[in-house]
């Protein structure tokens, strides 16, 4: 793309305009359309922030693996013959080819097919066929899977991160990130959420800044899934319209401002939970279940604290690419750039581990009538993601995104405002800036 | 007819259901192609990465009953279903018919595709896939009670939204 390339990396620069006093917020076009940007971005976000890789009951058994790309490297997710969860880089220590080239499975070993390197399960070299023919001083101690510079979890999430010297993933995320994973696990009795089978992967022709905004962004729900709010009222959910002047949704959400860069909404629910929100959709047959979730959470936490997990749902961004949408059904996605104008989308269901098979098929049946490439809303996010991109295709001329929604809002900003995609800009700004403090 | 007795089914006649079935799907005349399938008929796709699990424990790319498949007619003839407006064309190509098996009424049968969807801005997709098709014969024609289509990409990918009928 010619004439886009105008940025200086050796430069500080702002993707913003930020005035708080004539309440404008406004972001530069280029942030979404460069190819120099999206250098920086490998550089000074992919590179030095914590990045989600996975979730332990995907790794059940001793030996499971899960093989995938984070933040663009292919890595091996593994539970090693100890039961160790671990991150390798899939590249063979010799020549660099990938050394695992199934998608998930149990092994014990990884066998490179180029010269027959083999690594154990927990990454060391265990054979080098022909090894006679290196010098004494050949040391293969030094010479096993390579780890990313640092790999973590919270609550059996785990993340990387390439810079050896970042905080640690729990002052990353900080407490007020973690008290919403909190939440989102209190849905289960035992404190245990696993992925369920079946990953969708899906491309959207769009910068991966958009799918930020978009997965947090409630201003959009009315016009963009009109039809999704449509099925939701054929199947005997009232909608009402909203209550008040300053509202596009049936019921009150707000924005908060979780700290370096994270954010999530926290709305009052009014599409139903699988975690015993019933509506008409889960049919009569399931309200005894229901109740009986129900009855479990007040038991375990408390009326107050069980109405929060039950009847309010929230989209939680974790900088930069995390999202955990505790909506219509629980979700795990995560993007990365193949591009400024393309992104890899990987999406999975979380459920509590002691589920019901009846409990199960809601979740999943509910997950589906809103989210993924059939869903009845994700494919028109896409759609609006992939016309933005379309449409930016005039940046140079029509340089500035209008931000601004909620700028004078005093108190707590409403998910319907722009406050927590600014939340965000404002992060990436400053990352990109150069001010990596 | 002896309840029990299998009925008599040749390809041909599966072959020109699937045909039939197609130029619905391709001239976006749902109404009408929901008129091919029975009262409790079901749609699935299942994810590229788990072809035969249960879409009771595993996350589908599109797992409809016969309501839902009613609601997604709805949805996708609407204006406001962004994701199909301007419509996408569509041109799907049947081959490798097969009759699988026959038990009583129900017949079933696969089928290869290959569907091209075009979008505005010259973007083209390529949907490869098979269709496995639990078919109630009925006079002489079928009706479908079960539709379920694997793709056999290993991951959807560049496919991007499967907002059509697939």
């Amino acid at each position: 793309m010619p004439g886009v390339e105008t940025s200086n990396p050796q430069k500080a620069r702002s993707f913003v305009v930020d005035d708080k006093e004539r309440g404008i917020f406004l972001l530069d076009r280029e942030a979404l359309v460069s190819e120099q940007v999206l250098r920086d971005e490998v550089t000074n976000i992919f590179a030095k922030c914590w990045i989600y890789v996975g979730h332990g009951s995907e790794l059940k058994k001793n030996g499971d693996f899960q093989t995938r790309k984070v933040a663009g490297r292919p890595v091996i997710f593994v539970r090693d013959a100890k039961g160790e969860v671990r991150c390798f880089f899939n590249t063979c220590r010799h020549r660099g080819a990938m050394v695992c080239t199934e998608r998930q499975g149990n092994l014990r070993r990884f066998n490179c097919v180029y010269h027959g390197w083999i690594y154990n399960n927990d990454g060391k070299l265990a054979r080098v066929p022909g090894d006679e023919a290196y010098m004494d001083s050949f040391d293969t101690s030094g010479l096993g899977l390579k780890s990313p510079a640092r790999f973590e979890q919270y609550r059996d999430f785990w993340f990387i991160c390439l810079d050896p010297d970042v905080q640690s993933l729990s002052d990353y995320l900080g407490k007020a990130v973690t008290d919403y994973i909190d939440l989102v696990i209190d849905q289960s009795p035992s404190g245990k959420m696993e992925v369920l089978h079946g990953t969708q992967e899906y491309d959207v022709q769009a910068n991966w800044k958009l799918m930020v905004e978009n997965s947090v962004d409630d201003y959009h729900l009315p016009t963009t899934h009109s039809t999704w709010l449509n099925f939701m009222a054929n199947s005997g959910v009232v909608v009402e319209p909203p209550k008040d002047k300053d509202l596009v949704l049936p019921t009150r959400g707000f924005a908060f401002d979780l700290g370096n860069g994270h954010f999530t909404t926290d709305n009052v629910n009014f599409r139903g939970r699988p975690v015993a929100a019933w509506i008409p959709l889960y049919g009569e047959n399931a309200k005894p279940e229901m109740a009986a979730i129900r009855k479990e959470l007040v038991t375990r936490l408390g009326e107050d604290r069980a109405r929060r997990v039950a009847d309010t749902n929230r989209n939680l961004v974790i900088f930069p690419n995390l999202v955990i949408n505790d909506g219509s059904s629980v979700t795990i996605r995560t993007f990365y750039p193949e591009g400024p104008g393309k992104m890899h989308v990987t999406a999975w269901a979380l459920g509590p581990v002691e589920e019901s098979e009846d409990a199960r098929a809601r979740r999943l049946d509910a997950f589906l009538t809103f989210y993924g490439p059939g869903g009845f809303a994700t494919p028109d996010d896409v759609e609006a993601l992939e016309l933005v991109q379309q449409g930016l295709a005039n940046w140079s001329d029509d340089r500035w995104s209008e931000m601004s929604r909620g700028m004078g809002r005093a108190g707590e900003q409403l998910n319907s405002d722009e406050h927590h995609l600014r939340t965000f800009w404002r992060h990436w700004n400053k990352l990109m800036s150069g001010a990596q403090s | 007819m002896n309840a029990h007795a299998n009925v008599q089914v040749t390809r041909a006649e599966v072959e020109d259901f699937f045909y039939r079935e197609a130029a619905l799907l391709d001239e976006w005349k749902l109404n009408e192609w929901q008129e091919l399938l029975t009262d409790d008929a079901t749609y699935y796709v299942p994810p590229n990465d788990d072809l035969e699990g249960s879409y009771k424990n595993t996350l589908y790319i599109i797992s409809d009953d016969r309501e839902r498949i009613r609601q997604r007619v709805i949805r996708v003839l609407d204006p406001n279903c962004h994701a199909e407006y301007p419509k996408s064309r569509t041109c799907r190509l049947i081959t490798n018919v097969r009759i699988l098996s026959v038990e009583g009424d129900l017949v079933t049968a696969t089928a290869n595709f290959v569907v091209y969807r075009y979008r505005r801005f010259q973007r083209e997709f390529s949907y490869v896939g098979t269709y496995r098709f639990i078919l109630r014969k009925t006079g002489d024609s079928f009706l479908i009670k079960e539709r379920r289509v694997f793709l056999h990409a290993h991951e959807l990918g560049r496919l991007g939204s499967v907002s059509f009928i697939l």
